[in-house]
């Protein structure tokens, strides 16, 4: 592959054969992790775009006031202010559709008494002031509540970050292992072949012909751990994202990843062969500086 | 070609195992190096190949101060040393041609022109009909032979062989001493250590005799080797 010749007889040494499985191991979890972060992310943007611009308000099933006038009250008021490019009022059969996934159907058909929801719609651009549409809303409907999803969304995010956080940290603490790994199998290995290290040194081999001995099989297996873990990657991404659909019920996010995203993670175990055979040459390196 | 001044040698915190080394390989030269066992012969090798270095004095080789080469200049240093170590140091794993050939690999020659040249040369020493056997089924002359070719194939400036005839007996020994003086009338400068005093008579070349690790006998001194030119 990267060298055409094996003066070192390192295919032999027990503990590379380990070398690939332990890499692949390492590239599952952070396949992942990438994989979690990257359909979180995903799902987050769906609803930063689906729902800023909008807002929600609710005129609860136990209004203080008159619960016939409220809704068309409401619906006035916000016709009156600029701003607003729309306002429907939910019908009782949507706002029911709405709350299925959370209360079942059966919760639903005991003539539960349902909130009323008008659905707002901003214009681009348009400086509203929440507090005062507030304020206006509820002089016409007593009880109504504005929601702009700020909060919501806000936490959401705050949720979504984390998690993008902690698959970070994964990601990384997992290249560490990694490092690590390849530098205590290319330790062994200069141990156990020290003798004909030397000797390719003394018949006059610069360190880098050395090296490269060592970086080539780092990058040969570290690159086929990396394919079986990015194998199992995908395998699992799938099967999550089927049992995700299966379940159907737009409380998950949908675990599923544009083009972009299969490159991102294709890219793992390609980082992995390159992480493997730097930290190969940088360990065989540094040793062989030792000598005379 | 290779100069020691007062060169002291110990390993690690041990005694002087080397003392007030001083002597002049001329280019061109052919030496034997004699004494007794754990006189210091190997350890004089090893300063020479560059897998020591000394604790005290001066050696200079192809005329300049090993003190003060950069370490990256050393493998060029080491490539026109030609090596014949005591215990051979063959590669186990590595058929007796790509053994032989190794030192042109390592310097970077093309593939085909290494191969005819380690199969040339295992010719010259006799070992035409094992190319491709591993050295662990070889007998110890055999590998002593392999060993030779690969410190010759890069046609060396400088050829050092510790008891090169160690393990053979004294025909086979005659044969090797004869590839020897060929590389030498090739330009090689020659050295041997042995204890092997019936060769050294029978070649007839000037010795440096080590006894304690200091060098006595008939070329002690700078002046030493001025003789000894082939
Ligand atoms: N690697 C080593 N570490 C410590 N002492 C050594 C080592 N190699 C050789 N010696 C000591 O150096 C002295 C000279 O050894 P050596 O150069 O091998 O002699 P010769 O080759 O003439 O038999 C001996 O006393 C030996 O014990
Ligand atoms: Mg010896």
């Amino acid at each position: 592959m990267f060298w055409s010749h094996r003066d070192l007889a390192l295919d032999s040494d027990p503990a590379r054969r380990f070398l690939p499985w332990l890499l692949a191991m390492i590239v599952y979890l952070a396949g992942l992790a990438l994989a979690g972060m990257m359909s979180l992310s995903a799902a987050v943007d769906r609803w930063d775009s689906g729902l800023s611009g909008t807002l929600t308000i609710q005129i609860p099933a136990a209004t203080p006031g008159n619960r016939d006038t409220a809704l068309p009250n409401a619906m006035a008021a916000l016709r009156a202010t600029p701003g607003i490019e729309s306002a429907r009022a939910l019908s009782a059969e949507e706002t029911a559709a709405l709350l299925e996934p959370w209360l079942g159907k059966s919760a639903l058909s005991r003539d539960l008494p349902l909130p009323r929801l008008i659905d707002v719609r901003l214009r681009k651009n348009a400086a509203l002031d929440i507090e005062g549409l507030s304020n206006l809303v509820r002089a016409a409907a007593p009880g109504a509540i504005v929601d702009d999803h700020k909060k919501s969304l806000d936490r959401l995010i705050h949720l979504a970050r984390t998690i993008e956080a902690a698959a970070i940290a994964i990601v990384v603490l997992v290249a560490f292992a990694a490092i690590a790994t390849v530098v205590f199998i290319t330790r062994t290995g200069l141990a156990l072949h020290a003798n004909n290290i030397e000797l390719l040194h003394l018949i006059g081999a610069a360190d880098g012909y050395v090296a490269r001995q060592f970086q080539g099989q780092a990058l040969d297996l570290a690159l086929r751990g990396g394919v079986i873990g990015l194998a199992l990657t995908i395998v699992t991404v799938i099967l999550l994202g089927r049992a995700a659909a299966a379940l159907g019920s737009g409380l998950l996010p949908a675990v599923s990843l544009s083009a972009l995203q299969w490159v991102i993670l294709a890219a793992v175990p390609v980082a992995i062969g390159l992480i493997g055979m730097i930290t190969a040459r940088i360990t065989v390196m540094g040793a062989l500086r030792k000598l005379p | 070609m290779v100069r020691f001044q007062n060169v002291g040698m110990r390993y690690g915190l041990g005694p002087e195992v080397l003392r007030d080394v001083s002597f002049h390989l001329p280019p061109g030269s052919f030496h034997f190096l004699s004494g007794a066992s754990g006189a210091g012969k190997s350890s004089l090798l090893k300063l020479m190949y560059l897998a020591c270095r000394p604790s005290r004095g001066l050696i200079s080789l192809f005329d300049s101060d090993i003190a003060t080469m950069p370490r990256r200049a050393l493998p060029a240093v080491r490539r026109q040393i030609g090596v014949v170590f005591q215990d051979f140091r063959l590669l186990d794993h590595m058929n007796v041609i790509d053994n032989v050939a190794l030192p042109l690999r390592v310097a970077g020659a093309k593939r085909t022109e290494i191969r005819d040249h380690a199969r040339e040369l295992l010719k010259w020493v006799g070992l035409d009909d094992c190319l491709d056997a591993l050295p662990p089924t070889l007998s110890g002359g055999q590998k002593q032979r392999v060993a030779i070719a690969r410190a010759v194939i890069s046609r060396p400036l400088l050829l050092l062989a510790d008891e090169p005839t160690g393990n053979v007996d004294d025909t086979i020994a005659m044969r090797l001493l004869r590839l020897f003086e060929e590389l030498n009338r090739l330009g090689t400068t020659v050295l041997i250590a042995t204890h092997n005093e019936n060769l050294i008579r029978r070649a007839g070349r000037p010795r440096l005799h080590l006894s304690g690790g200091e060098l006595t006998g008939p070329f002690h001194g700078a002046a030493a080797g001025e003789e000894g030119r082939a």
